[in-house]
């Protein structure tokens, strides 16, 4: 039980209310001999299902040269297999009417399929089939590579706060990489090869860096069944496991402009803090987490009630940290938009201020339970999807925290005190770890030379 | 023989709670029109709660009053029979039940929404509040001004964006005085009093105009308190001035200078309100043209052919008047115009010839097939019935959907891609363009 200054009738009834028996059916979790991981969240309410495989293999896992890589891969698993023509794969899912898609992170790579469920044996028989079958055409490859040159313009090129981001992920991880952009830099890009491609698809593509999650109406057994069917048969692939590429203490304040057209200037601050490496032990990662919900967890959170309501001196402002990472030093970052009057060196430190008056003067009991009933309500609110909640036994998995962690995490999560939030705001907030990112905007006016553009 | 139909009974009886949705529908006595689902599927609720608020409804000169009246509902409720709230305890009632909630206001319409636990004593306070927020706004002076500088940034911003610039120029070619083609400018903004905001919402936030949809834990005699409860402060409203009609267009095309490194491409034209009857062959036969994804013609040609687009598609708004008929694409400068040509050739194939009766099948078996993913959860249903009830679709909209998809044929396509879409009518936006020769 949790023991916390009730603040009002509301939060205790509610407290009290969801303390009994967990709601939903944990996940069953089932390993096969090649070392593929399923889980099977069963939910019943809709005749749907939802089918993903996570690769534990991202951005991070790229070398210099061929950054990118990994997401181009993405997109050419949706070409030809040993079974299939390329395009086949997309065009079966929808004719089941289903949706399809993928994404790559700096962690892991996920393929994911929604279904009616009768088609749950369908698409897992097509993700088997494209994890060790897929077939490499030049002409395809060529294509592809101008296609994600195209997703780079349109998401990073083209947008000022994404290049800011870019920017400031570069700056803050020297060594660690982190450091480079998911999608690529553009010169890797344009020098990729298609024996890049392949030889990342043979290096990582394996059963044993694959976790199957399905969630919806399933039975897990079945599930299992099909999945020694279809999964159970490809051989694991043991992989030398790259360099540890740690980021080095950082010694000192860090600082890098970017200058592109844009309206308003940004400023963005990154914290080096540490992610959640084990559930039990850890709690840094937690209070962590409480001082970013009591700086930007709801609309009248300290960034936006102080800095956007009422002193008026930002047009935005947030807060952001994850604890959940394959990489041990994560960001914990401040930003936002200063208002008309207000400079970016300005904001930096209001921004900075706010952490200060936690670390002098705590934080209330009452914005503690603030923060905790939405997290109670929050989890129950995901058992609405399917999707939401295979993403979250995704998400844990890849950063090597077992899924049967996630209650856990959240009552670690509740039992964060006043003291401990304010001890990492002390510990966390100081010059040398810090990296500041400013946009210094220009003005709209065309490029008299346009940039030089190198066909693939 | 009689274990066989003992079994069948019990299969019948043992059915999952997720046949066909059962929308209830009733009208208060405010006039305020209820939609309702009832599922236990999960110990929440969701609540919507929609005007004719939105961008059509802004007067002359004053285009962005309706945004940003919706915007600071949330701002203050001043005091009445019940004391006033602030800005600050507004988000706190709300964020100490673990409640959310949020607004919108689009081209039609404006509202806001809320998703709370269903237990009695946690929903009671959010939902008291949602009543009092859409009824009772203080719209202070301070706040006001605030936000509107915040708004004029935003939007400032906002209008560095190709995308943005592309989307204004094509609604201002494709909707001319009608109102859909206002959009906010910085001087509409800066025009904006507090008065204004007071007036837009007496006029618009209406008892007799709120369409409250609901879905979640509760019984319907539970909905209809609650129905009660948040519109019972509203006023009565009196009837709202016509809308003009939408008149077609004259082909058009215009290029906005940018420095970006991709040139945005947009063509569009008024297509399809709802209800229409041409409203299921255009949705059919879009699948095929751009909006199915990788099985659609433009995807294929523009995208895995020819590797000149990371993303284009095709798509209809229908809206409470003929809504936007878009194809839109974004391609490194120096290729926007093949990009185009092949845009436009694969749009002049398909008026010309329709889709193949494989492309037919194709997509109904994945409009169909795939029906299921549209209501299983409380969310997307939440949306549906809200879509039924201010567009005043049947109630058992969802039930013949999968039918009338089904019943449309080839012909049924060509001629209501004929009626409705025309290459010498459409408005063509390239923001960026092929660049200067150096």
């Amino acid at each position: 039980m949790i023991k916390i200054r009730i603040a009002g009738a509301a939060t205790a009834l509610l407290l009290t209310f969801l303390c009994g028996p967990a709601w939903a059916a944990p996940a069953a979790e089932f390993k096969l001999k090649n070392g593929m991981k399923l889980i099977v969240r069963e939910d019943h309410r809709a005749p749907t299902a939802v089918h993903m495989v996570w690769y534990k293999l991202g951005s991070m896992d790229e070398m210099n040269g061929t950054t990118g890589v990994a997401h181009a891969l993405e997109h050419m698993m949706f070409k030809g297999t040993r079974k299939l023509k390329s395009g086949d794969f997309s065009q079966r899912v929808a004719a089941m009417g289903g949706q399809d898609n993928a994404f790559t992170s700096k962690d892991y790579t996920a393929y994911f399929e929604q279904i009616e469920k009768s088609h749950l044996e369908a698409v897992m028989a097509l993700e088997a089939d494209r994890m060790t079958n897929l077939t490499f055409d030049k002409k395809e490859f060529d294509n592809e590579i101008r296609v994600v040159m195209e997703e780079r313009r349109w998401r990073t090129d083209d947008q000022p706060l994404s290049l800011l981001n870019e920017a400031l992920m570069a700056t803050a991880y020297m060594a660690h990489p982190y450091h480079h952009p998911i999608v690529g830099w553009m010169d890797d890009l344009q020098n990729m090869r298609m024996e890049d491609a392949k030889a990342w698809y043979r290096r990582w593509y394996a059963p044993n860096n694959a976790t199957l999650i399905v969630s919806g109406d399933v039975d897990a057994q079945k599930v299992r069944a099909l999945a020694e069917k279809y999964f159970g048969r490809i051989p694991l692939r043991p992989h030398t496991p790259g360099k540890p590429q740690h980021e080095p203490i950082q010694r000192g304040e860090r600082r890098v402009v970017v200058k592109a057209p844009a309206e308003n200037p940004y400023v963005a601050l990154a914290f080096k803090t540490p992610s959640l490496r084990n559930v039990e032990k850890d709690s840094d990662p937690y209070a962590l987490e409480v001082l970013a919900a009591v700086l930007d967890g709801y609309d009248n959170a300290r960034l936006n009630a102080r800095l956007v309501r009422s002193a008026k001196v930002a047009n935005s402002a947030g807060a952001s940290y994850s604890a959940l990472a394959r990489a041990p030093i994560v960001l914990f970052t401040l930003e936002g938009m200063p208002a008309e009057g207000t400079s970016t060196e300005q904001l930096e430190k209001l921004l900075r201020a706010e952490v200060t008056r936690v670390a002098k003067e705590g934080v209330s009991p009452q914005e503690l339970s603030r923060v905790k009933a939405q997290l109670v309500a929050q989890q129950v609110y995901k058992r609405d999807s399917i999707f939401e909640q295979a993403m979250e036994i995704g998400s844990f998995e890849m950063s090597g925290l077992s899924h049967r962690n996630i209650d856990r995490y959240i009552d670690k999560l509740k039992a964060v005190t006043p003291a401990q939030v304010q001890a990492v705001a002390v510990k966390y907030f100081g010059d040398d770890g810090l990296t500041v990112a400013t946009l210094a905007p220009l003005p709209l006016v065309e490029n008299k030379t346009p940039p030089p553009q190198f066909r693939h | 023989m009689r274990q066989k139909i003992f079994l069948v009974v019990i299969l019948l009886l043992a059915l999952p709670a997720h046949a066909a949705l059962q929308i209830q529908s009733w009208t208060l006595a405010n006039g305020a029109r209820v939609l309702f689902v009832e599922t236990r599927a999960v110990p929440i609720i969701d609540i919507n709660v929609e005007f004719d608020a939105g961008a059509r409804r802004d007067p002359a000169g004053k285009s962005g009053l309706a945004s940003l009246t919706n915007a600071l509902l949330s701002s203050g409720v001043r005091a009445g029979a019940e004391p006033a709230i602030s800005e600050a305890q507004i988000s706190d009632i709300i964020a100490d039940t673990g409640a959310q909630r949020g607004e919108e206001a689009s081209s039609d319409t404006a509202g806001m929404n809320l998703r709370t636990l269903s237990a009695p004593a946690e929903r009671a306070p959010a939902i008291a509040l949602l009543g009092r927020l859409i009824a009772e706004p203080a719209f202070p002076e301070e706040f006001f001004r605030r936000d509107q500088a915040r708004s004029i940034a935003a939007l400032k911003e906002a209008l560095t964006k190709p995308e943005v610039l592309a989307d204004r120029a094509l609604r201002r070619m494709m909707y001319g005085a009608h109102p859909y083609a206002l959009e906010a400018s910085p001087e509409s903004l800066a025009a904006l009093s507090r008065d204004d905001l007071q007036r837009f919402h007496a006029a618009h936030y209406v008892a007799n105009r709120a369409i409250v949809s609901m879905i979640g834990d509760m019984t319907r005699a539970e909905a209809d308190a609650i129905a009660q409860e948040v519109t019972r402060r509203l006023q009565p409203g009196a009837p709202l001035p016509p809308l003009p009609p939408v008149v077609p267009l004259k082909a058009r095309e215009e290029t906005i200078a940018h420095p970006a490194s991709q040139s945005h491409i947009l063509l569009g034209a008024p297509g399809v309100a709802r209800g229409d009857a041409d409203y299921f062959p255009l949705m059919v036969g879009n699948y095929v043209l751009g909006g199915g994804g990788f099985a659609s013609r433009l995807m294929r040609e523009v995208r895995e052919r020819r590797g000149l687009a990371y993303s284009v598609d095709s798509h209809f708004v229908p809206l409470a008047q003929p809504g936007p008929f878009e194809i839109s694409l974004q391609t490194s400068r120096e290729q926007t115009t093949p990009a185009l040509t092949l845009v436009r050739a694969t749009l002049a194939s398909f008026l010309r010839d329709g889709p193949t009766p494989q492309e037919l099948t194709g997509a109904k078996k994945h409009l169909i097939g795939g029906f299921s993913l549209r209501i299983d959860n409380n969310r997307k249903i939440l949306a549906n019935i809200a879509a039924i009830g201010f567009y005043n679709l049947p109630l058992d909209y969802l039930d013949i959907w999968t039918a009338k998809v089904s019943a449309v044929t080839l012909a049924d396509i060509r001629a209501a891609f004929g009626r409705k879409v025309a290459l010498d009518r459409l408005a063509t936006v390239v923001v960026g363009g092929a660049p200067a020769s150096p």
